[in-house]
């Protein structure tokens, strides 16, 4: 069973006005138990709206959210039991932080949960753990914080929560090449530790091909791809008619490839290496026709 | 959601009234609305509804927009009507104990109705048909003269075009806020108001700091842009008075002498 699933998903933005807009149209997808699924799309495609749909944020216009089989909308009252459940952190959730200390504003989540100060103090330490924020700066006010550091403080206290599915946009937005590969290994790392389901929505192909599981790709509010990541950046032709991009050492290979060289589309520079390698000690101008 | 809330009511068009000048306009509103307590008479009063629903006319905006900013006002129209029903002098109509309705109260019950509901259509009509920025712009060249006074008037107008153009920027800040609380399980919708007003808090503190960091942006932005106040600005949209204007105020002075000499002829219906 999925722990996520939309069936016939649609969102439409200013219903019944002139302004309105299907942002999200029709989207069918089954998101697997303890995957990691990259989202894709060009600026507009309905990825962020689709997201906030999945926990309960938008309502949809018509079609259902499953949530471990159960339709999130059934007990509209309940909605916020999804939310802990699908933890959500927005692009640039450092806007969020607003309590006195770190700790306090990680434990947010946790204390609308309804645990105790103690049991929600537990978790928030847990989680700052994980993001790598250091135990001193839990007692600093988060606006004395670098950027890099409250972007890890916010995406703390939506880890407190210990979601079963963990939704992230764009959560490297801004940050610099360091801070951005740091976080994405500490995002992983909660993903193999927990096991729990992690969606992140990047315009990095490189990101997504290096720690994606499976990708969905979004075009004009439609899904119009779901597949394991070699197989969605191996249709790089397509990718690009819609806007996108492939990593650029895929789409090195996939030029040879057109070429007639006998390579296959690959996603890191490593396996590219391993891929190459064969050609060069032919002596590399043959071609392989 | 927030983002039904459209910044102040501008409705774009291209009729005669959406064409005047901005700073006529703001002028004659001004007058007409002096000239609405100038009219002391029924007499003057229908003068004055004779031109409202003139401008109401030629402004091309749809009658049920003027519906939807009246009913804005139905309370208090209703509100003031109603206590100047029992405050009159004059023959007795209805009466129970202390309490009595006379003719002069029924008459200015209407009368003071009227003038509210001409009160508001007048300025819906100037917001109606003059976009926000259009409206500081004539402030700050009518209240120019004030400079003599040091009155620092370009600040005071530029301060209102950014305030006036943040408004859209920070309710979708605010909207984004909420989301994000939401997401963490803050519950803004259920509870006492205590609760309620507690569980503003998470969203009050980002948005107030995120203003600071928008007005420091913008303070440097534009010294960036070598802004030293108003002093030998030019403009890019220069306001230019037409025979439109000419004519607009023709007529409206023509209506005005109407309600004074309305005023001088007829005895008051105020009682």
């Amino acid at each position: 069973m999925f722990v996520l699933e939309t069936k016939d998903l649609t969102y439409v933005y200013g219903a019944g006005t002139p302004f309105h807009k299907t942002a999200v149209n029709r989207v069918s997808v089954g998101i697997e138990r303890g995957e990691f699924l990259g989202i894709i799309g060009h600026t507009g495609s309905g990825k962020s709206t689709f997201i906030q749909t999945l926990n309960g944020l938008l309502r949809p216009t018509s079609g259902t959210v499953l949530l471990n089989g159960k339709d999130i909308w059934a007990e509209p009252k309940k909605i916020r039991s999804v939310r802990f459940r699908v933890g959500m952190v927005f692009q640039y959730p450092e806007h969020q932080l607003f309590e006195e200390t770190v700790l306090k504003d990680i434990c947010f989540g946790p204390g609308n949960m309804g645990l105790s100060a103690a049991q929600a103090e537990e978790r928030a330490r847990r989680a700052a753990k994980f993001v790598g924020l250091d135990n001193e700066l839990l007692g600093k006010s988060p606006f004395e914080l670098s950027g890099g550091q409250k972007r890890r403080a916010a995406i703390a206290g939506v880890i407190a929560m210990d979601p079963d599915v963990l939704v992230l946009d764009e959560p490297t937005a801004g940050l610099d090449p360091q801070g951005r590969d740091m976080l994405l290994e500490q995002i992983s790392a909660y993903h193999r530790a927990r096991g729990s389901t992690v969606i992140l929505v990047s315009h990095s192909m490189e990101d997504i091909a290096r720690f994606a599981d499976r990708v969905l790709v979004m075009n004009e509010g439609r899904a119009v791809m779901l597949d394991k990541t070699k197989n969605v950046f191996a249709r790089g032709r397509e990718l690009e008619a819609m806007g996108l991009r492939v990593p650029q050492i895929t789409s090195i290979l996939l030029t040879l490839r057109e070429k007639g060289y006998p390579v296959r589309p690959v996603l890191t520079v490593d396996e590219a290496v391993e891929e190459l390698r064969p050609l060069l000690r032919k002596g590399g101008a043959h071609h392989a026709q | 959601m927030l983002s039904d809330i459209t910044l102040g009511q501008y409705l774009p068009g291209r009729s005669l009234i959406h064409r005047m000048d901005p700073r006529v306009k703001l002028a004659l509103t001004f007058a007409f609305i002096v000239f609405l307590f100038v009219a002391s008479n029924f007499q003057g009063l229908a003068l004055m509804v004779a031109l409202m629903l003139v401008v109401l006319c030629l402004s091309g905006v749809p009658v049920s927009q003027y519906f939807k900013s009246l009913k804005a006002i139905l309370f208090i129209v209703l509100f003031t009507a109603a206590l100047n029903l029992f405050y009159g002098s004059g023959r007795r109509v209805w009466g129970w104990k202390f309490m009595q309705i006379t003719d002069g109260g029924i008459g200015n019950a209407i009368f003071i109705s009227v003038r509210i509901v001409c009160l508001i259509l007048f300025s819906s009509v100037l917001t109606f048909t003059t976009s926000p920025t259009q409206l500081t712009d004539a402030m700050e060249r009518i209240m120019k003269p004030l400079q003599v006074l040091h009155v620092k008037v370009h600040e005071i107008a530029m301060m209102m075009t950014i305030a006036l153009r943040f408004v859209p920027t920070l309710l979708e800040e605010t909207d984004r806020i909420m989301s994000a609380q939401k997401a963490r399980g803050a519950d803004m919708e259920s509870g006492g108001l205590r609760q309620r007003v507690k569980s503003l808090i998470p969203v009050l503190i980002p948005l107030f700091v995120s203003s600071f960091r928008r007005a420091y942006d913008l303070a440097m932005a534009m010294e960036c842009r070598c802004y030293h106040g108003g002093e030998g600005r030019t403009r890019m949209k220069q306001l230019h008075m037409t025979g439109l204007d000419a004519a607009a105020v023709a007529v409206a002075a023509v209506f005005c002498a109407g309600v004074v000499l309305c005023a001088a002829l007829f005895p008051a219906s105020l009682h």
